[in-house]
């Protein structure tokens, strides 16, 4: 359904331009789940915001559902990493979730029963009357989440969703992601520059190179589902797929001239 | 306890009250009275009426009413248009550039000297005073909000990129509760200057006012009356200040909390 | 490309956008939009303009008004600095007298210019006392909050090395409260000259850019020689702003550097 053919983009001109993406290709297909891991600074950012349609790329294309991605799609969300700066703390978090719908020509009644359903979905039943603020860091982002599960998208991307929270919120929420997954037909682009995050919550581990980045591998996760933090984390696939991630993430780091 | 931490905080007030009256009764200027002289002049004037109208004066009732109104419709004004224009300039770098050196010019004019001009204009009466507070306070506003427009957190733009939100819903939703605190701040600084500029405006060209009793005071040399009304004046500037903080407190109760906790 | 680059100078944009509003303002009036009687031509305002910087008579008001500016502005330096200091370093003395400061700082200063005219048989000096009255809390206000901002680390520091309090507050109060003060300086400074207008237009009579103003109304061109000496007193005022601007960035680089990071 996404297709992203020889992707570049260059910031700025002249001898200080900085590479970002060299030519990046991906194919997602409807309903994967989908993990891009790179070295920090690498350009996943760069990815992500060309496919949102929040940024022009140089070159290349992004198609989604067969159509050149030039403004942000219609049936697009995003969670960002930093939720305390993507809600808004003038909205209690009922209206955070419902104001993207107000374009879907909802009534205020549908609105607010979408709200509350997503915000279930996501562990905060009740918290609909709260100001973002008054939550914890990882609720926050469960909101951000809701919100995106709400506004029922074909593609939500999510952009290092749990970068800012601690390690026990943080496996909670992969947890959330992927029972979430399980309940809609969405397809998901997960960045992230944690590798055992990527493999564990993957269908598929698309590793980048650093800028200008390239693919530079696509591993395929066959994990038994349903997964869970302990047992999955022990599966000596599970094992020997991190330490494939690794090496790649790694070894460009090292050599950049070696892969590809 | 509670009465005794006031007391630690007020206790000087009652002093230089004292103070004052000891020393005016000493000196015997007539040019300052004592503040039981003021304070009687002051029940004169607008306190001595029947008491089913509050014992409020003719005097009071014609003239607070009416500097009151004349200080509200013009700083409802400027906030409207303050608002409107700053946001439209916050929010297009390009019309901001050809129009900022007018507006850095408008706002160094002391807007007293605007006051030959406009009554030359509008002639002695309420649409010159409103013209002369309007435009004389418009500029913290118009300053206050483009700024707070121009600096709308940048994720905040692209997550109402990201779902689709239109140019109203943008606009209403986001661009002006992000800006809301600088508005404020704005506000409050325009709402102390349109008092300044009631009482000028009401100085110079008016038959009516808080600002014309005071002249009317001065010029038949009643000078308890001329302390009384700048009194008068002092305590409608802070009851207009504290009801002022009182609003902003509520309407912007979420920016005191988001940045309690962050 | 070159259309581009050309609305990137904030230069010429501005000039155009000046050059635009004389166009229409001049483009009203020969067309009889605004009739040439009820306001002036911007051209003939222009021109006004231009002569009146050449005006003796003129430039005697433009002189006494600063004079009184000036010397009402540094009088109230040399009061709230000091009593900012004192309110600033002795807490007990600041929360006695807040009520009795919270109580005059709302009274609109312009309403005391009726009573300084019955106190002060001297126009410069009922100019002076407003000026000081009205000007003075800014620079207090700011000093007050230019102590509270000054880092207790370097007070210790030289505390630490046995200087008495006096060096302290000499070589490190002062100093880091100065780019405060000189804000509330900057911001007296717009406030002075407002009240110096305001108190000749009162008062009339003696000299001033009020003054000015308000007997041109008796002339026949009278709304030229209004607006014309207005443009001057916005101009007056730009010119100061941007001086106490510039002044503030060259003495107080280091401390605009220093925010500056720490955002």
């Amino acid at each position: 359904m996404l297709e992203i053919s020889n992707l570049t983009h260059v910031y700025g001109s002249g001898p200080g331009a900085h590479h970002a993406l060299g030519g990046v290709d991906l194919k997602v297909a409807q309903g994967e789940l989908v993990c891009i891991v790179g070295p920090s600074g690498c350009g996943k950012s760069t990815l992500l915001r060309s496919i949102a349609g929040l940024l022009h790329p140089t070159g290349g294309t992004v198609t989604l559902g067969g159509k050149p991605v030039e403004r942000t799609p219609d049936d697009l969300a995003v969670v960002f990493q930093d939720y305390s700066r993507s809600l808004f703390p003038w909205m209690s978090v009922g209206d955070n979730v419902a104001l993207p719908l107000r374009r879907k020509g909802m009534d205020r009644p549908r609105r607010r029963e979408a709200a509350t359903e997503a915000l279930e979905q996501v562990g905060l039943a009740g918290a609909e009357g709260k100001y973002p603020w008054q939550l914890s860091g990882g609720m926050q982002q469960r909101v951000s989440i809701a919100r995106a599960l709400a506004y029922r998208p074909a593609l939500m991307l999510m952009d290092e969703p749990f970068g800012s929270v601690d390690a026990q919120t943080r496996e909670d929420l992969e947890d959330l992601t992927l029972r979430v997954r399980s309940h809609h037909d969405m397809t998901i682009l997960l960045i992230t520059h944690d590798i055992d995050e990527s493999v564990y919550v993957g269908d598929r581990v698309v590793v980048l190179s650093k800028a200008p980045a390239t693919v530079v591998g696509d591993l395929r996760v066959d994990l038994p589902g349903p997964r869970d933090q302990i047992t999955t984390r022990e599966n000596p696939e599970f094992v020997h797929l991190r330490a494939e991630v690794g090496r790649l993430v790694r070894g460009m780091r090292d050599d950049p001239g070696a892969a590809s | 306890m509670r009465f005794l931490r006031a007391l630690g905080r007020l206790w000087l007030v009652p002093v230089v009250l004292v103070a004052w009256e000891v020393a005016t009764r000493a000196a015997e200027d007539v040019f300052f009275p004592p503040p039981t002289t003021i304070v009687a002049r002051m029940h004169e004037m607008w306190f001595s009426g029947p008491a089913e109208r509050l014992w409020l004066t003719d005097a009071a009732l014609e003239n607070i009413p009416t500097s009151v109104g004349r200080l509200f419709v013009g700083w409802l004004l400027a906030s409207v248009i303050g608002i409107v224009l700053g946001v439209m300039l916050g929010r297009s770098a390009l019309l901001s550039r050809f129009i900022d050196p007018l507006i850095q010019f408008g706002r160094a004019i002391p807007p007293p000297a605007l006051l030959p001009l406009f009554l030359a204009l509008f002639s002695i009466g309420a649409q010159m005073q409103i013209v002369t507070i309007t435009s004389g306070i418009i500029w913290p506003i118009l300053l206050n909000a483009g700024d707070g427009a121009r600096h709308v957190d940048r994720q905040h733009l692209e997550t109402s990129t990201v779902f689709g939100l239109s140019r109203s819903q943008r606009l209403f939703w986001v661009i002006l509760p992000s800006a809301m605190p600088k508005i404020f701040a704005g506000l409050r600084l325009s709402l102390s200057l349109a008092l300044i500029l009631m009482v000028i405006s009401e100085l110079v060209g008016s038959v009516n006012g808080i600002g014309f009793q005071l002249l009317d005071a001065q010029r038949s040399y009643d000078l308890p009356g001329v302390w009384g009304t700048i009194v008068v004046l002092g305590v409608l500037g802070y009851l207009l200040n504290s009801a002022f903080l009182v609003a902003e407190r509520r309407v912007l109760s979420w920016h005191r909390g988001a940045n309690r906790t962050t | 490309m070159t259309g581009r680059s050309l609305f990137d100078n904030r230069l010429l944009c501005g000039a155009i956008g000046v050059a635009g509003l004389f166009c229409l303002a001049e483009l009203a009036g020969r067309t009889g939009l605004i009739d040439p009687i009820v306001f002036p031509l911007a051209s003939s305002v222009v021109g006004r303009a231009v002569g009146l910087a050449a005006d003796v008579d003129f430039l005697a008001d433009v002189a006494s008004t600063l004079g009184a500016w000036a010397v009402g502005l540094l009088l109230t330096v040399l009061i709230a600095v000091p009593v900012g200091f004192l309110l600033g370093t002795l807490p007990w003395v600041e929360t006695s007298l807040r009520p009795v400061l919270e109580f005059l700082r709302p009274i609109p200063s312009v309403a005391l210019i009726p009573l300084a005219l019955l106190l002060f048989s001297d126009r410069f000096d009922m100019k002076v006392a407003v000026i000081v009255y009205a000007a003075w809390w800014p620079v207090l206000i700011n000093t007050m909050y230019g102590l509270k901002d000054v880092d207790p680390l370097a007070k210790e520091t030289l505390r630490s090395f046995g200087f008495g309090p006096m060096a302290v507050l000499w070589r490190v109060s002062l100093p880091s409260t100065a780019p405060f003060i000189a804000t509330g300086v900057r911001l007296a400074a717009a406030i002075a000259l407002i009240l110096a207008i305001s108190a000749e237009l009162l008062a009339g009579g003696s000299s001033g850019i009020g003054t000015f103003i308000l007997e041109a109304g008796s002339s026949p061109d009278a709304l030229e020689y209004t607006v014309a000496a207005t443009i001057w007193a916005g101009a007056i005022g730009v010119i100061s702003n941007s001086l106490f601007t510039l002044a503030e960035r060259r003495l107080f680089h280091w401390h605009l550097a220093r925010t500056e990071g720490a955002r």
